[in-house]
């Protein structure tokens, strides 16, 4: 490799002298008429050497800083002849070249090889690169090429052999990169692909790197090279494995199953062994954990969907059959909030949505109870069924009015998109409706505890009769618990628009499953509803893996229809003479 | 107001006899240019309504005599329908596209080898007929003995039969469960070895059907006419005080819950064969709650207002589906909402009310029966 010899710049100063003395600017551009062109190269060198030896010596520290650079130069000009042959060897030498040279224009010029967009002029023997926006440039000089020109150049051809050297390339290139958050994205790169080529400039840059955690991921990176291609010593792999170890998680545990795989040596083939059933441990230690997260997870929409429930059947005992319908109420004030907002207002569009599903919801949830309900709490069977009619009428309306199909109700920006945390994959929108349904939760035990309707409501709760010797005005409480709680549900659909489909059909997915968290949990206790939608979410993600999703939900309905029987008030019922005949 | 009820009885159960042998005859006896011809298309959705009005019936005896609004009755429809859309599977033998003599269609396709269990049988008519009795008997009775004997009551039943029809749902949905998943049990050839597609079975599983909904009725009705049918009501309007008064109120519950889910079995098991198709959207907890409003519509605790209320609002389901489907919905939530506001008794209670004057106090006694303060 002659361009790798001269990248020492002290075993041939001679060229330096040469180039930084003799050319007129514009040999600059030009390269010399081709690979031979090395030899002519190292003759001229050779017979000017003693000549300018002095005068290097005059220069000092300053002419050594110019043979570096112009040393480079050079080699950059033999490498984009390379280029010039249009052969697919000569390619990828000169891509082996560009990748070890690492010259400030390496980048641009690989990526347009890959892109084709790398240019070459025969007759003047030029290289260049179009940019994205299809301006022509020089490709050493990045001068621009005027428009005159660009007849005669034409590209130069890859394959695919070609396009995976060249991402290797690019990869060792950004991991010398001076920005630490390139190399460490780079080095992270090299992890997951674990290339071999890459190898040698992780090495170099490994030795010099001076990011701690850039060395980390470095280190991991070699460590899955290592793993990967079975290769290096025997000592390399055990501390390859001593690092996936120690990282854990999926991909380390397929790297290392690699290393034991082909292992020969018995001291590697044990540790590979020790490693693997460490990493395992973790992994299901994880995996446990992933599963309560979901759990959790279900546990928030169940307890956002059941609590509106808990109220209104709570306070007044009547069965609200329509109250997924609030719920899809509420999703579809999202989608119209979306799409009457201006653009520039969309991130903040849940922030109007849920005080306008809590609107709307509400009002209909109180004018349900002022038109139906009222006339029906001597007979709440036939509430069960008046309500089922409402909520037949509501699907139907919303059908005509936004028509059967799902509707589009995007993700606010802050709402998309997922995170790692430790070995457990949360997403964004799922944590948010965990922190809504507390924050709802709160509220709502802030309203029951903290102001006079929260108080009159429960009194109502637990002994109508008496609430209303008292002067309280039962109606007043009966109609605004209703709306509460149906506005509640509002906000519910809120959140299950960025899990859901928007669908008329929405709230029915959920009524049966409120319906269970409200009677196991007990009537007429916030904290009971909580306790039963976390206790029924994680029981059904908990299942799940065990006897699959549908198999875990009958399970569970079983479960509860025998619960039931043993405790017919729920978990937590509240203790009054009212609550049993 | 029983006196009339009995006499409407006696002409409720006339009409059908008189339908029972004029259908057939309408369809089969004369010649399709007459005008009162009735061509098999109608025979077959008029044999649907009677198996309705059977399934309506039967929820009427547990609601409108004993309180209980059970949501499960469209499981208990729908079991017996399976058992015997499990008859007309195996009936089809070698006639199936993998001609397999033993093995339905969907087990040659999810490529099993042997038939289960619980399909053992099911080619023997009068065992089939025994499951249609036994499955959702016995289910009734499990179901019924642990919620009577814990007191659950009211809406808590409701809603936990509806979990129980919601679990059966999901259960036959399944590949799996081997009951044919979601594409259910259908492609029947015959049934007692008469095609299913011919006219004439059509109008004999019309009059079938009608003959059945002559039996339940009198069934029922000599359950409610019995000692133990005024018990029963007594129940429904005062529970506590009943068993203060010594009666085992959970047996009184219990028997009739069981004996009105197997009349139910027996609708859905006439339905299959009429509408050729079985599958698990008839578990579908909505199907259960319409039961209810057939009843609500055509009056609680008549019996005769429950067929005439299932036929009534089936009727119009057909017409305005065909005529206005956008609207069905919109009718059938106001009919739900509008019956138990203004129609408490239905139509045969509001047909009935000119004969009879008494103030009504039960109000005060129920709700408090029910948990619930007026």
């Amino acid at each position: 490799m002659e361009s790798s010899s001269r990248r020492s710049p002290g075993l041939r100063p001679g060229d330096a002298a040469i180039q930084s003395h003799g050319s007129d600017p514009s040999s600059l551009d030009r390269f010399p008429p081709g690979p031979k062109s090395g030899g002519r190269d190292d003759d001229r060198g050779s017979t000017l050497l003693h000549h300018t030896l002095g005068v290097l010596r005059a220069l000092g520290v300053i002419a050594l800083l110019a043979f570096a650079t112009a040393a480079r130069a050079d080699a950059l000009d033999d490498t984009l002849a390379k280029f010039l042959d249009d052969k697919f060897p000569q390619t990828a030498a000169a891509i082996g070249e560009l990748s070890a040279e690492a010259p400030p224009q390496a980048a641009a010029i690989l990526e347009a090889l890959g892109d084709n967009r790398l240019m070459i002029d025969l007759a003047d023997r030029l290289v260049a690169y179009k940019t994205a926006a299809g301006a022509l440039l020089n490709a050493k000089t990045s001068a621009p090429i005027p428009d005159s020109n660009a007849a005669a150049f034409k590209k130069v051809r890859v394959n695919n052999g070609l396009r995976s050297a060249i991402q290797g390339a690019m990869g060792s290139l950004t991991l010398a990169n001076p920005d630490a958050e390139k190399r460490l994205a780079a080095a992270e790169d090299v992890f997951r692909t674990h290339d071999a080529k890459a190898l040698p400039a992780l090495q170099t840059q490994l030795a010099k790197e001076s990011d701690p955690r850039v060395a980390a991921a470095l280190k991991l990176a070699q460590a899955s090279i290592f793993a990967a291609n079975d290769s290096g010593s025997p000592q390399d792999r055990l501390s390859a494995i001593a690092t996936l170890k120690e990282r854990g998680g999926q991909d380390a545990q397929s790297l290392i199953d690699a290393i034991a795989q082909k292992a020969t040596d018995p001291a590697v083939k044990s540790a590979a062994a020790s490693a693997l059933s460490a990493i395992h441990a973790r992994l299901a230690l994880w995996g446990v954990a992933q599963n309560l997260w979901y759990g959790v997870s279900a546990s928030s929409v169940l307890l956002l969907a059941a609590i509106g429930l808990a109220i209104t059947f709570g306070v007044m005992g009547v069965i609200n059959m329509s109250h997924g319908e609030m719920v899809m109420l509420g999703a579809y004030s999202t989608y119209v909030v979306q799409t009457l907002l201006p653009p520039s207002l969309q991130n903040w569009s849940l922030a109007f949505a849920i005080p306008l599903a809590f609107v709307v919801a509400g009002f209909v949830g109180i004018a349900i109870e002022r038109l139906v309900i009222r006339f029906l709490y001597t007979r709440p069977l036939e509430t069960l069924l008046a309500t089922w009619g409402v909520s037949l009428i509501l699907q139907q309306l919303v059908r005509s009015l936004f028509g059967a199909n799902n509707r589009q109700v995007t993700n606010p920006p802050f709402m998309s998109g997922a995170f790692e945390l430790g070995g457990l994959s949360i997403t964004t929108n799922r944590l948010w409706i965990i922190v809504l349904s507390a924050v709802v939760f709160i509220g709502l035990q802030l309203v029951l505890r903290a102001t006079p309707f929260g108080l009159q409501m429960r009194a109502v709760t637990q002994n109508r009769r008496m609430a209303a010797s008292m002067g309280i005005s039962t109606a007043r409480i009966d109609m605004l618990a209703f709306g509460l709680g149906s506005g509640v549900a509002g906000i519910a659909g809120v959140a299950l628009s960025q899990i859901d489909n928007v669908s008329p059909n929405l709230g029915q997915g959920y009524i049966i499953d409120s319906f269970m968290v409200v009677v196991f949990g007990g009537v007429g206790n916030l904290w009971g509803t909580a306790f039963g939608a976390l206790l029924i979410g994680l029981a059904n993600k908990l299942l799940e893996p065990l006897i699959g999703a549908v198999q875990g939900q009958i399970v569970l309905l079983i479960f509860i229809i025998l619960f039931i029987q043993r405790r017919p008030r729920g978990l937590f019922a509240l203790r009054g003479r009212a609550v049993e005949a | 107001m029983s006196a009339r009820l009995d006499q409407l009885g006696l002409a409720f159960v006339a009409i059908l006899i008189a339908a029972a042998i004029a259908v057939p005859l309408l369809s089969l006896a004369i010649s399709p240019k007459s005008p009162f011809y009735l061509p098999p298309y109608l025979v077959q959705l008029l044999g649907k309504y009677l198996c309705y009005a059977i399934l309506a019936v039967a929820l009427d005896l547990v609601w409108g005599y004993c309180g209980i609004l059970s949501l499960g009755h469209g499981a208990f429809f729908a079991l017996g329908g399976y058992a015997m859309g499990m008859y007309l599977m195996r009936q089809i033998g070698t006639r199936g596209v993998y001609a397999n003599p033993v093995l339905p269609d969907f087990m040659v396709f999810l490529n099993w080898k042997e038939l289960p269990v619980a399909w053992w049988g099911f080619n023997w008519f009068p065992y089939a007929m025994a499951m249609v009795v036994m499955v959702p008997g016995l289910l009734a009775l499990a179901f019924g003995g642990f919620a009577f004997r814990s007191r659950v009551t009211g809406v808590y039943l409701s809603i936990i039969t509806q979990a129980m029809t919601f679990a059966l749902f999901k259960e036959f949905f399944r590949n799996d469960f081997g009951f044919g998943g979601n594409n259910g049990l259908t492609d029947f050839k015959d049934v007692l070895g008469f095609s299913i597609q011919s006219a004439s079975t059509k109008a004999a599983l019309f009059s079938a059907s009608a003959i059945a909904l002559i039996v339940a009725y009198v069934v029922s009705r000599a359950i409610i006419a019995s000692k133990y049918g005024k018990a029963l009501v007594a129940v429904r309007d005062a529970e506590s005080r009943m068993r203060f008064l010594g009666y085992r109120v959970e047996n009184y519950k219990l028997f009739v819950f069981v004996v009105s889910a197997v009349i139910a079995g027996i609708a859905g098991a006439l339905y299959v064969p009429q509408v050729g198709i079985i599958n698990p959207s008839e578990f579908a907890p909505a199907n259960s709650i319409e039961a209810a409003i057939w009843v609500a519509v055509g009056g609680r605790g008549t019996l005769i207002g429950a067929a005439v209320g299932a036929i009534a609002v089936n009727f119009a389901k057909t017409f305005f589906t065909g005529a206005f489907p956008e609207y069905w919905l919109y009718g059938l939530g106001l009919l739900f909402v509008l019956t138990t506001l203004f129609l408490p008794k239905g139509l045969l209670g509001l047909a009935l009310k000119g004969g009879e004057r008494k103030p009504r106090q039960m109000v005060p006694v129920e709700a408090i029966e029910e948990g619930v303060e007026p």
